[in-house]
């Protein structure tokens, strides 16, 4: 397989955001998914809200670990870093790296077999940290890339293509990321990009650990009927608690909800996020409420999704560790380097 | 029968067996300083189990005025205060040795032997006397004895006093306190033991500059000179203190003074591939970055070593080697990862290592660890052990050039990537197989790439090409040889005659090394030395090989781990390396290489002295 270059041809009437950036500048190499597959939704969604935020893409890290879902930060901010690292330790990586530079933006982007079966430590404990990211899984139910055998998010009698069922417990990220300490968390499906675009906004304005779990249906291995991941599944069984639009501190876009249907978040960097209630009478600022509304609606076969718990007090990892301003990776020797006088007075005191 | 007591002035082993978690360790330390603060060299380690408290723990105090510092083996003078460990411990004691112990309780004469001298005082008695407090009796008791070791060796008590002046500056009480029962056990030898005994310890002055620390901290300390900005660990004997030090020496000297914030991260991770990946998150990040580990955890790596590698990440790790696995001999020590690391990882990987012989070096090494990880973008791996890790000991003084920056290798930086300057990731530009690297964040439309393994081209576009593949495996190889002139050299050693004997060791084996080779020689047997500091080995190294008939290779593990690196790397004829192994979790000794090395040279009836054979390398 060799590199596609994307052709780069803005027509000259493309939108641009205020920094003067079209849609364009923000995706990057051509794909090689199957054609169809969720994640390339997915992708399409991160460059919508990247390009909406006026993000300088430069400033965004993207982190992946390994699987088709991980190989797709390729796809989108072509000038931005990206690292397709280890299967299942790409929170490790990401952490890392945030704990270097803290003004970056992080994406992490992975597959449900790469946080939910390889990876389920560290996808906890990244958690538990309070990095300061978004995470994304492209959850399929599967192993896209290595054809099709169950992940660990495979629903309890869900069959494969090749005809087996599963008899194993599904884990559900959402509610272990609630469970675990993330401050942002939502569930949406690859195929509703008015439901998507927003909470990855919401996620990347969080100012702390965000999750968001995307069922992404693998076109080519976990489609079928008997699959519970499959896109006719997903739409049939979707049951959206709210639905979100972020505001940015900026905007003074005053839109009017009828009385008793909105819910208001402001975040730590004023960007607002308004919730509007979808049928269900749903606290999104509740996390034992959230925790039940899941396990409730999962039980009657329903996927929950939206923005299912926000906590914008919440603090981030370099608050915990009381780091300074100034990104790590930018410190001078002078900074770093405490010189000889210092150890000359070390030594006295090791005589 | 008589065997006469053992006189030996400033040459002595001196060994306390005590009870693990009764305090006994700092009254240790302050025997073994005050020593020092008489001008004569010690060597003093520990012996410990795995468990914290119950078990027993020994410290050996080797006082040298000729400045061995290696282990000797033997023991001149038992301090038994561990009632358990009583039988081995009184027959550990050389013939005409002395046993000092507690003789509150009375003992039965089997429990001691004709052959050595017995020196008993109720410290327990003394202590229920003067103290109310258990947790005090149990501690001052220590003190007390080595009050009455000052008084039995003909030390200074000043030294000892001072000592603890220091120790406890401004906290008066303590002082006092402490001092008292230095005192008490100091006067109670004096009038009732016969002080001196055959082994005393003279004022001399054969310390100079040097100073006492353990090449754990050494390297905590060498983390912080050299940059490092981000920890990720998991906690592991024998290396767990290597990042208690870097996070007290952080605290001390890192805090930014305007605000009180760090000026650097440390966290502790779920397990040791977490530890990695942070580090190789940081160090992709344009942090410095390091772990800190023993054995299983680079078992536990090894995936991300490989990443690392081929990703040409810079990343710092410090392997403080022990014994085998988790179940192993984890508090002892050993040099038993040298080819888990060399090789570290899948698809030919290989990696570069720093050898140091003692603290000193831990300090050095670690700093410089930092500018080579990042001028050849890849993981570095300071081998310590647990000998020269955990132990405190006498080595030269820190020192740092203020002069000196950091090297931050090929950074390629916002202005030149401006100025229009060509960027391939994996491009070698002038040869030396090292590609220029760009921070995340340094352009907003330049410089951005996707890091990933090897299916990738110079620019780092995607590629399964075979000859994207072969370009990039020859680079990493010149990048390999560029490395072998900046790992630190070996040093050699030459015999007083000349020889075509050599022999070639690393690391804490240093020590024993020194002392053996001067044995041999003392027993007309010469043998040429070289420490072997890094890896890749440079060219000396081999030469070195080469030039002799036969090479002694010494080391800590079974399966002569330096001596096949030796071979693989320098393509060297198996017969002219001979092993000299020592692994039983101990520290290895003068006596065992001199031993070996002199056997062998009967055996093989190879003569030692005389011109070396000149050979033409080939
Ligand atoms: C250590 C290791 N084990 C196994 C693999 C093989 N492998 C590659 S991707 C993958 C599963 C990916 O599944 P998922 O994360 O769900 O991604 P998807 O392809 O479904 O998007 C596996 C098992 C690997 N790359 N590394
Ligand atoms: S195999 Fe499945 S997950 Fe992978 S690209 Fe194809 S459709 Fe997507
Ligand atoms: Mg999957």
């Amino acid at each position: 397989m060799t590199y596609l270059a994307k052709p780069k041809l803005h027509s000259a009437d493309a939108p641009r955001n205020a920094l003067g950036y079209t849609r364009r500048d923000y995706e990057g190499a051509i794909s090689t998914l199957c054609a169809g597959c969720g994640h390339d939704s997915i992708s399409a969604s991160i460059v919508q809200a990247c390009f909406d935020l006026d993000i300088e893409p430069h400033k965004v890290a993207k982190l992946s670990g390994i699987g088709c879902s991980s190989k797709t930060p390729d796809y989108f901010l072509g000038n931005s870093h990206g690292f397709n690292s280890v299967h299942g330790r790409m929170p490790s990586v990401l952490t890392g790296a945030a704990l270097a530079n803290r003004n970056l933006l992080y994406l992490g982007v992975s597959g449900d077999g790469d946080s939910a079966s390889i990876g389920i430590g560290q996808f906890a404990h990244a958690m538990r940290r309070g990095v300061n990211m978004t995470y994304i899984v492209e959850n399929n139910g599967v192993y896209g890339l290595t054809k099709g055998q169950f992940s660990a998010t495979a629903d309890k009698g869900s069959k494969s293509k090749k005809g087996v069922i599963n008899s194993d417990s599904p884990i559900d990220l959402a509610s272990l990321a609630l469970q675990l300490g993330a401050t942002y968390v939502a569930r949406s499906f690859s195929g509703d990009k008015e439901q998507l675009v927003p909470l990855i906004k919401g996620a990347l304005r969080h100012g702390g650990p965000a999750f968001i779990d995307v069922i992404s249906p693998c076109v080519t291995f976990n489609n079928h009927n008997g699959s519970t991941k499959s896109y006719d599944y997903v739409r049939e069984h979707n049951a959206a608690v709210n639905r979100l639009d972020v505001i940015l501190p900026k905007a003074q876009i005053e839109a009017s909800y009828p009385p008793g249907s909105l819910r208001r978040v402001v975040q730590h960097d004023g960007s607002i996020l308004h919730l509007r209630k979808v049928g269900v009478d749903y606290d999104p600022s509740d996390r034992i409420g959230a925790m039940n509304h899941l396990q409730e609606r999962q039980a009657l076969g329903e996927i929950v999704t939206g923005l299912l718990y926000v906590d914008s007090s919440g603090q981030d990892m370099h608050t915990h560790l009381n780091t300074v301003e100034k990104p790590l990776n930018q410190l001078g020797d002078a900074y770093l380097c405490p010189g000889s006088k210092a150890l000359e007075a070390l030594n006295a005191t090791l005589r | 029968m008589s065997t006469p007591a053992i006189q030996h002035c400033n040459d002595f082993v001196i060994k306390f067996a005590n009870v693990n978690g009764s305090g006994s360790a700092s009254a240790n330390e302050l025997f073994a300083r005050a020593i020092i603060r008489m001008g004569v060299p010690v060597a003093p380690r520990n012996i410990f189990p795995s468990n914290i408290q119950g078990l027993p723990t020994w410290y050996e105090v080797r006082v040298s005025e000729a400045g061995w510092l290696g282990a000797r083996g033997g023991c001149d003078m038992m301090v038994a205060m561990n009632p358990q460990t009583w039988d081995r411990d009184v027959a550990a004691i050389e013939p005409g040795g002395y046993l000092f112990y507690d003789s509150t309780k009375p003992l039965p004469p089997s429990k001691f032997r004709e052959d050595i001298t017995v020196l008993g005082i109720p410290l327990t008695a003394m202590c229920n006397e003067e103290y109310e407090d258990a947790r005090q009796r149990q501690l001052f008791k220590n003190i007390m004895y080595v009050g009455a070791l000052i008084a039995l060796l003909d030390m200074e008590f000043a030294a000892a006093e001072q000592l603890i002046v220091d120790r406890y500056r401004g906290k008066d009480q303590l002082i006092k306190a402490n001092v008292n029962a230095l005192r008490l056990g100091y006067d109670y030898a004096k009038q009732h033991l016969p002080c001196p005994i055959g082994l005393r310890v003279k004022r001399a002055d054969a310390v100079g500059e040097r100073i006492m620390i353990d090449g754990n901290s050494a390297c905590g300390l060498g983390a912080v000179y050299g940059g490092a900005t981000v920890a990720g660990w998991y906690p592991i004997t024998p290396s767990t203190s290597v990042i208690e030090a870097f996070s007290s020496y952080c605290r001390k000297f890192r805090t930014d003074p305007d605000n009180g914030r760090a000026r650097y991260a440390i966290v502790q991770a779920e397990d040791e591939l977490a530890s990695i990946g942070m580090v190789i998150g940081a160090g992709w990040n344009g942090a410095r970055a390091f772990t800190a580990t023993s054995g299983p955890g680079i078992s536990l790596m090894q995936e991300f070593f490989g990443l690392a590698y081929f990703a040409e990440i810079p990343a710092v790790i410090v392997d403080v080697q022990r014994g085998s696995p988790s179940t192993g001999m984890p508090t002892r020590t050993q040099q038993s990862d040298l080819l888990s690391c060399a090789y570290a990882s899948h698809g030919d990987t290989r990696h570069v290592l720093l050898f140091p012989q003692d603290a000193h070096e831990c300090f050095s090494l670690t700093a410089q660890a930092f500018d080579l990880a990042e001028r050849l973008q890849t993981p570095v791996f300071v081998l310590s052990d647990l000998d020269i890790g955990m132990n405190e000991q006498l080595c030269a003084p820190f020192e740092w050039d203020d002069s000196r920056r950091y090297d931050r290798g090929k950074l390629m930086t916002y202005a030149e990537l401006e100025a229009g300057k060509d960027f391939g990731r994996y491009l070698d530009v002038d040869g030396d197989g090292i590609p220029y690297r760009t921070i995340p964040g340094t352009h907003p439309t330049k410089g951005a790439y996707f890091t990933r393994g090897t299916t990738r081209n110079p620019y780092a576009k995607y590629s399964e090409v075979g000859t994207d593949y072969v370009y990039n495996m020859e680079r990493l190889r010149r990048k390999f040889n560029t490395a072998k002139d900046l790992v630190p050299a070996p040093i050699l050693t030459k015999a007083a005659q000349p020889t075509h004997v050599g022999v070639i060791y690393y690391g804490s084996t240093a020590h024993a090394m020194a002392e053996a080779g001067a044995k041999l020689a003392a027993d007309g047997i010469h043998v040429d030395t070289l420490r072997v500091r890094g890896f890749p080995f440079s060219d000396e190294v081999m030469q070195f090989i080469a030039e002799r008939d036969a090479v002694f290779v010494v080391e800590q593990n079974e399966s002569a781990q330096l001596r096949s690196l030796l071979i693989n790397e320098g393509e060297i004829d198996p017969k002219k390396l001979v092993r000299v192994l020592h692994y039983d979790g101990s520290p290895i000794t003068a006596r065992f290489i001199a031993g070996k090395i002199a056997d062998a040279l009967t055996d093989r009836k190879i003569s030692p002295i005389g011109q070396p054979q000149r050979k033409v390398a080939s």
